[in-house]
């Protein structure tokens, strides 16, 4: 018991930290990568390569002065970006992120809390912080950031569902909600990371966590030039900041878990010498390393995209969530469903790479229409109305 | 009822999205390792995509002759051109009946940097430079007298040349 609880704190300690220090860089990766993007160099002069940026940032921020509009709601206009901040703090809890390391006194599992509906938790609590978000922009009693409110709930409800449903593929797959026994059943080769037995509903969800994580393509919340900054206009210095690290710690959060859900978590492919056991210390290192460079690389994922692609319309952004996503999720998982009944107990094939490549296959047979449909834009199409209609 | 908007009929055949996004995003990618235009200005003051031009008007220089004297004889043509009204001039003369100027100061806050100055000057005594970092801490500073102009060591402008409006 004493064990427990002092790796727990150790744990919550580290986790934290290292979430914090990584959203930290994380947002000094932002304004490089943007910047060689667009051929320029950014801050670079704090620091060696502007590492301390961040830092300097911080300070900044603490040091401002909090603005807090007369005729605002004080308690809610304080609560909201706590509100914001904790839930997307609190879902990394559940994440695995390496093999367990040994001590003297019994393996450590490397998660914060090994919750047996670990998935549902992550659902339960990425759902959360839009309360955060509806709540600054009420409380702030400003129209812009009302509707910024009110569009990042309208957002994340009906990307929710979607998200929702994409996963559900993944829970029929490895049988469990339990995210370690989802990276157990995912670690016997490459091929059984669910990104090959379900391609589409990686795609679903990939898109559908652009949207949760209010980043651009999906960045309405926001839309600065719409709503100056949206939910956030009238906050400063460090109630500005938390929102800010929330936006950033759930993007960490959302890299982490198509990791966790379709990469094979903190699995380094090809090998099995990392998920059997005899644990050592060195196979918690090299599994750390593998999870966090899976990690980095959907972060410039979401950095490249927000950087590349301008921003939907209010209605292209309903319209894809409501009549493309959740229809194709819904559909996707009845497909599946069935394949894998078919696979699975009719004839009766065990989950190895066997079966996760019919299932692949499967997948690439649906793909080739679906996104022929996609891109001729059949379902997000733009404002066309046939000519002399009036609107 | 809604205002009729003239609504542009797409070529559905040529509209795509997944490939153009995917062409976007390669694009934007092989941004990542080309040159960048930043200067990095303090250190850096020209590359060779670009430096000051010649013809800059910037921070006034007052030429000297052999005997580090202002060649000013404050014939008073420049306070009189110059349209912001910058410029004093103090004229006074020596034994021989040579003139000079006793106070002259241009006030830096109020140039605009025409460069009439110099295009009136008959003794090519007063110019503009090819120079603009004259930050201060305090406001009177930027008040350059007789001295501080006869200081000053940068290039001076050539101005545009109507002859030759091109530079070349």
């Amino acid at each position: 018991m004493t064990f427990f609880l002092v790796s727990s704190i150790v744990k919550i300690v580290v986790v934290f930290t290292v979430i914090m220090v990584g959203v930290a860089l994380l947002t000094l990766a932002e304004r490089r990568i943007c910047a060689w993007i667009q051929d320029r160099l950014g801050p670079n002069r704090v620091g060696p390569q502007g590492l301390l940026q961040p830092a300097a940032d911080g300070l900044k921020n603490l040091v401002k002065e909090e603005t807090l509009p007369a005729r605002a709601d004080k308690v809610l206009f304080m609560l909201a970006p706590a509100m914001s901040f904790i839930p997307a703090l609190l879902t990394f809890a559940v994440i695995p992120f390496a093999a367990p390391l040994p001590t003297p006194w019994g393996d450590v599992d490397m998660m914060v809390a090994n919750l047996p509906v670990g998935f549902l938790y992550i659902l339960a609590f990425g759902s959360l912080g839009v309360y955060g978000i509806v709540l600054a922009g009420w409380s702030s009693n400003n129209k812009y950031s009302l509707l910024g409110g009110l569009r990042a709930s309208a957002q994340m409800i009906s990307y929710e569902i979607a998200l929702g449903m994409s996963t559900v593929a993944v829970l029929l797959l490895a049988g469990n909600v339990t995210l370690t026994d989802v990276i157990a059943k995912q670690a016997q080769s490459v091929f059984t990371w669910n990104v090959f037995p379900l391609s589409l509903a990686f795609f679903i969800f990939i898109v559908a966590a652009f949207a949760e994580t209010n980043r651009l393509p999906f960045d309405l919340p926001e839309a600065e030039g719409e709503l100056i900054a949206g939910y956030h206009t009238e906050y400063s210095a460090m109630k500005f900041s938390m929102f800010y690290i929330a936006e950033y710690s759930n993007m960490v959060t959302a890299s982490a878990l198509m990791t966790t859900l379709f990469f094979g978590g903190w699995d380094i492919p090809i090998t099995t010498w990392d998920n059997t056991p005899p644990w050592t210390t060195l196979k918690t290192l090299a599994t750390l390393a593998m999870f966090s460079a899976k990690v980095m690389c959907f972060l410039f994922l979401f950095i490249w995209v927000r950087w590349t692609l301008p921003r939907f319309r209010y209605d292209q952004l309903m319209a894809l969530g409501w009549k493309v996503m959740l229809p194709l999720a819904l559909a996707y998982v009845t497909v599946i469903a069935t394949a894998i009944w078919f696979l699975h107990d009719r004839l009766g094939w065990t989950y190895d790479s066997r079966f996760a490549l019919a299932l692949f296959a499967l997948n690439l047979v649906l793909a080739v229409p679906l996104f022929f449909v996609l891109d001729r834009g059949h379902l997000i199409a733009g404002s066309v109305a046939e000519q002399g209609e009036r609107a | 009822m809604a205002i009729g908007v003239k609504v542009m009929k797409r070529p559905g055949a040529e509209i795509s999205y997944l490939r153009a996004t995917l062409k976007g995003m390669a694009l934007t990618l092989s941004h990542l390792w080309r040159p960048k235009v930043t200067m990095q200005y303090p250190e850096e003051k020209s590359s060779k995509d670009w430096t000051l031009s010649p013809r800059w008007r910037g921070t006034h220089r007052m030429l000297t002759d052999e005997q580090g004297r202002a060649k000013c004889v404050a014939c008073g043509l420049c306070p009189q051109i110059c349209p912001a009204n910058c410029i004093k001039l103090v004229p006074g003369e020596d034994e021989q009946g040579n003139r000079y100027p006793l106070i002259y100061e241009i006030d830096e806050f109020r140039c605009v940097f025409c460069g009439y100055c110099q295009e009136v000057c008959p003794e090519e005594a007063i110019h503009v430079g090819v120079h603009y970092e004259n930050s201060e801490y305090s406001r009177d500073r930027f008040v350059y007298d007789l001295e501080r102009l006869c200081a000053q060591t940068h290039p001076v402008s050539t101005l545009w040349d109507p002859s030759d409006p091109k530079g070349e």
